[in-house]
């Protein structure tokens, strides 16, 4: 019972951490662009404005794909720990692997919808979509593989309590920045917003979504953020309270933002060349150090 | 007019603080939405965000004349807008043909075609007759009065015969594969 109450408080909690760090991402980037910037509570108004129109739909693979994306977010969002055990939902579940294949349940769902919608631009931004996972998702894995190789645990939270004496992230510095490139082609910013790039494909697998549809994506796209970042700060970051947790999270999620807000986008070709350029040859140096003992 | 529930003076006044709009930019008057976009006057902070498709919008910009041709497809784009949705006039050749009056391609007033919600007068409106426009329209939707979709739904008929008056059909043909 308890742990139900916790996952629900994990829903509740990233719901509203990230939409209102999504309008405060905003602000920042409206600040480097010497603009005034909309309020930190868009977002909400944005999301309910969605969900109060009345949409169209195209077909029964399109409406359920938006489900399945929706509910494999929250499903993973209710797992993710937040720091420490106390705030761990479900502590025999946690697995790393366990999050990762429940995280793509979302992500094909989404493919899956978008595509049932049968616009052109739809397919494109989602073949860009895959394409940009398999790019980041290469380095972050092995990075990922050399953690739970070092620590002899793929769980979550004994990560977090392994990381008592010194955060990962001083353990093994160049995992940490690799991690943290692969975390921004996650969340899309932006030189890695290809798959969505409005400009070009009409912002990609959301071309034909109107009124509830991309207000529930959105949510559904808050609670995917919420993981990527809350994985990072876990893996990386060390525990604490969840006090120490939102603040990790909110540097974390304020350096991506500011990062992305100075950034034109790469070319899909680039960006893939990017990733399994520098960063793969590092994690694979990194994953070398991890095996010859040579940590800090 | 009818009352409005509790729950659409709710989403009248969400409505009102997200405007995503669509540009339909044909005319000269579209050259005024840069600076209105970026640093100098700076609309994102009203919550008004350029979108890329009309299923998303909820706006959309006519910024200026038009002809027979792309009426069709702005009749087109405005058909596939999720309700509810709004239309802007830019500039006086939306109004009443402006300086291209007596043209014989382009269609002198917009509201015979579809419905209009704010229109800006000028030739080209600069950006802060823009934002005024803008903040008339935020206005209009909280109070409820910005009600075109409901006009164009109840007065189909009348609007369609307009567009086929004007027109001949309304379909725009495939160029490429007919
Ligand atoms: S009103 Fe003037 S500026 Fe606007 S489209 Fe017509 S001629 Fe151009």
């Amino acid at each position: 019972m308890v742990a139900a109450y916790k996952a629900l408080f994990n829903l509740v909690l990233g719901f509203f951490l990230v939409l209102s760090l999504e309008g405060v991402g905003r602000k920042i980037t409206a600040r480097v662009q010497r603009r005034i910037g909309p309020p930190w509570y868009q977002n909400f108004i944005d999301v309910f404005k969605a969900l109060s129109k009345h949409p169209f739909s195209n077909g029964w693979v399109f409406d359920f794909g938006v489900l399945m994306a929706l509910g494999g977010a929250m499903a993973t969002a209710m797992i993710v720990p937040m720091g420490s055990t106390t705030w761990t939902p479900f502590p025999n579940s946690d697995n790393f692997f366990v999050i990762m294949y429940l995280f793509a349940v979302g992500a094909l769902g989404m493919a899956m919808g978008m595509v049932g919608s049968g616009n052109p631009w739809a397919s494109i931004g989602v073949s860009r979509a895959l394409t940009q996972m398999l790019g980041y998702e290469l380095p972050y894995l092995i990075v990922i593989s050399s953690t739970i190789f070092y620590y002899k645990t793929a769980s979550i939270h004994k990560l977090v309590e392994l990381q008592k004496n010194g955060w990962n992230l001083l353990v093994m510095p160049l995992g940490g920045i690799i991690a943290f490139i692969s975390l921004m082609g996650m969340l899309g910013k932006k030189p890695f917003d290809i798959s969505t790039a409005p400009a070009e494909i009409a912002s990609g697998p959301m071309t034909e979504l109107s009124g509830k549809y991309l207000g529930l994506l959105h949510i559904m796209h808050v609670f995917a953020m919420f993981v990527e970042v809350s994985l990072f700060v876990d893996v990386f970051l060390g525990g604490g309270n969840l006090g120490w947790y939102l603040v990790k999270f909110i540097v974390v999620w304020v350096l991506a933002v500011l990062i992305s807000s100075v950034l034109p986008r790469f070319r899909i070709e680039q960006m893939l060349k990017f990733y399994w350029g520098v960063p793969l040859g590092l994690a694979f140096l990194n994953a070398l150090f991890v095996l010859l003992g040579w940590t800090l | 007019m009818k009352e409005r529930t509790i729950w659409e003076q709710i989403a009248d006044s969400f409505r009102s603080r997200s405007i995503w709009m669509l540009h339909y930019c044909t005319g000269c008057g579209a050259m005024e939405l840069p600076p209105t976009m970026t640093a100098r006057f700076d609309m994102e902070r009203f919550g008004i965000t350029p979108m890329a498709t009309p299923r998303q919008a909820d706006i959309m910009l006519i910024t200026g004349y038009l002809n027979t041709k792309t009426l069709r497809r702005v009749i087109y784009t405005y058909e596939q807008m999720a309700d509810p949705k709004y239309v802007v006039g830019f500039g006086s050749c939306t109004i009443n043909g402006g300086i291209y009056f007596d043209s014989y391609s382009t269609i002198n007033r917009l509201d015979y075609y579809i419905p209009v919600d704010v229109y800006i007068a000028g030739c080209m409106p600069r950006p802060e007759a823009i934002l005024e426009a803008f903040n008339y329209l935020m206005e209009k939707i909280r109070k409820g009065e910005a009600d075109g979709w409901k006009r164009y739904k109840e007065n189909y008929d009348w609007y369609k015969q307009n567009q086929i008056r004007s027109l001949g059909e309304v379909y725009v043909h495939d160029e490429f594969h007919e």
